[in-house]
């Protein structure tokens, strides 16, 4: 081996430590910004050791992919709002499988022509099982992950509607297509050169992942969003094994593996399995069940009555949702909570695992408005803390919130852990309008006596709330 | 790729996936959202597969391929990182009586930004 090739092994080992080292650093937010800045350097350290390739006699397009690249990444990390993470994290997902996907497509093109040679003999290698194996596996998951993020991009930017788009025999249909990608891929390894079969799958796996997406509803984002970056992943890991690069494989897998993990938190924060959400399309079969007799009335409160309620409070807990987030209201709510601190309220957040679009989807958009990450509670954390609680805001929630997940086991989302905000000695509701969530699912807690509704825009009713009790 | 190499590769798999595992369980549910731009980025390693293949000039296929592939894993890699530091320098903790005068200062000047 050669100094370079020495060099270029050892920045990719310090890569693969460096990126364990930042990831690491995760667990508590202070290290993590210092544990990021290790993985950076990681990175910058595997290119420059790449651009040093014996391989590479071409600079040109190198050059200019990186620059386009680092404009377009640099423009969207610089200018995206907090409220729309969900979508970039969903168009990053799809870029990254791409990259891994194009990476396979290219390797498969040139063995298949000729154009990869042993580098002592100079004659064309052969393509083995193994790298058709591996391959195959790259750009299964590649293809499907990009056309997948993309819907996941159009549904959570509202290009497309985001309720479950459903037909008939679906479920059959998409398995049978599986089956199809799943049968190219195990007769390329047999017959690698078939050409024709290899892009058969790469089209079929291509339609997979659209189909995937379409009959998945709002509410399911979370957990679409953290399969997707697992496939992204596993997408990047396989490309580790077709060049034989190992730094790609330790990365690829930390990423499917994180958001494996976070997959599985976010279907255990709704009771259901993966298997459930998948191929479940929730929102559309769930409409009309557990809505049995419970419809009463409902109390509307007015701006002072909750402004006075809020300003004589021992403690307060906001519970956000996904209301909050198209509101823009995060803020506002910064406001209120400051001038609430001020009167010497005891105020605390409520955060869901599932509230918003992904995963921590709240968490960021408060940090966003200032408030303090102590401030912020988990489900386990808060739950017990409600009946000492004088009122509950929930601003713009309704599933995380919905006593029959507790009470109705006939509820479609019965068993789901919620926070449970109708224990607290008053609710105040702040919602739209008088429709139900984007589940369809009654609300039990909107009639109980303990609940206020306050109707209108949560930015606006915040707003107002602000200043009412600033003279309450 | 021989037997071996598969072999080799499938035990770096097998231990960054136990490692992988211990390391992202300990994540608080306070920082899923950057955990999640963050391994993104971090996957956005396999620009160093495009790289080769858009520079090695092995065929015209290749290379326009593994141009379209580094300027996307670029895209990951640049917005990625950026994106998290954006989102963990938000991140902070309760300020003690002191700090939250000068945090209210630094507040203010940065207003026009968040707004943004």
């Amino acid at each position: 081996m050669s100094y370079t090739t020495y060099f270029i092994e050892f920045t990719y080992l310090a890569a693969g430590i460096l990126f364990i080292l930042g990831l690491k650093g995760m667990s508590h937010p202070e290290s993590a910004k210092r544990g990021m800045h290790l993985a950076e350097f990681g990175m910058l350290l595997a290119i420059i050791g790449t651009l040093l390739h014996h391989e590479i006699v071409d600079y040109t397009w190198i050059i200019v992919g990186l620059l386009v690249g680092s404009v377009v990444g640099g423009a969207m990390a610089y200018w995206v709002p907090m409220t729309a993470m969900p979508q970039r994290t969903a168009l990053s997902h799809a870029f990254g499988a791409f990259a891994a996907a194009l990476v396979g497509i290219a390797e498969y093109y040139n063995y298949t022509h000729g154009f990869k040679l042993d580098e002592v003999t100079h004659k064309a290698l052969e393509l083995t099982r193994f790298d058709m194996g591996a391959m195959g596996f790259e750009i299964m998951f590649g293809s499907l992950t990009t056309t997948g993020s993309l819907i996941a991009f159009a549904k959570l930017q509202g290009l497309v509607r985001g309720s479950p788009v459903t037909f008939k025999g679906q479920n059959i249909f998409n398995m049978s297509l599986l089956a199809a990608t799943i049968g190219c891929y195990v007769y390329l390894i047999f017959v690698p050169g078939a050409a024709t079969v290899f892009y058969v799958m790469l089209g079929l796996a291509f339609l997979f992942g659209v189909l995937l997406v379409i009959p998945i509803g709002a509410a399911d984002m979370p957990v679409v969003m953290s399969l997707l970056n697992s496939y992204a992943g596993l997408a990047a890991a396989a490309t580790g094994f077709v060049l034989n690069n190992k730094v790609l494989i330790i990365a690829g897998t930390l990423d499917g593996f994180s958001g494996f993990i976070l997959s599985i938190l976010m279907c255990r924060a709704m009771n259901r399995s993966m298997t459930n959400v998948l191929f479940g399309a929730f929102g559309s079969t769930a409409a009309d069940a557990g809505a049995g007799g419970e419809a009463g009335t409902m109390r509307e409160v007015g701006i002072e009555d909750v402004a006075v309620q809020l300003a004589y409070a021992n403690q307060v807990i906001f519970v956000p949702g996904y209301g909050m987030a198209t509101a823009q209201a995060q803020h506002i709510v910064r406001e209120l909570s400051d001038v609430l601190e001020k009167k010497g309220v005891a105020v605390k957040f409520a955060i869901h695992p599932v509230a918003g679009r992904m995963p921590g989807h709240m968490n960021v958009l408060l940090a966003e408005a200032n408030v303090p990450y102590s401030s912020l509670y988990e489900l386990e954390q808060i739950n017990h803390e409600f009946p000492s609680t004088d009122v509950a805001v929930v601003i713009g929630a309704n599933d995380v919130v919905n006593p029959d997940a507790r009470d109705n086991p006939k509820s479609p989302i019965a068993g789901m852990p919620i926070l449970e905000v109708d224990r607290a000695r008053s609710v105040v509701v702040l919602k739209r309008g008088k429709g139900k969530g984007f589940a369809g699912i009654e609300n039990p807690l909107f009639f109980k006596s303990v609940t206020g509704m306050l109707y209108g825009d949560a930015k606006d009713s915040l707003t107002k709330l602000v200043q009412a009790v600033q003279h309450a | 790729m021989s037997s071996e190499t598969l072999i080799d590769s499938f035990y770096v798999f097998a231990l960054a996936a136990f490692l992988g595992y211990q390391v992202i369980s300990r994540v608080p549910p306070l920082l899923h959202t950057p955990l999640m731009s963050a391994t993104n980025a971090i996957s956005g390693i396999s620009l160093v597969g495009s790289i080769v293949a858009a520079g090695a000039r092995l065929s015209t296929v290749a290379t326009i391929l593994g141009f379209v592939a580094v300027t996307c894993a670029t895209t990951n890699v640049v917005g990625g990182f950026m994106i998290t530091d954006r989102m963990l320098r938000m991140f902070k903790r309760k300020p003690t009586a002191g700090e939250k005068e000068k945090s209210a200062i630094s507040q203010s000047s940065n207003n026009g930004k968040g707004a943004a």
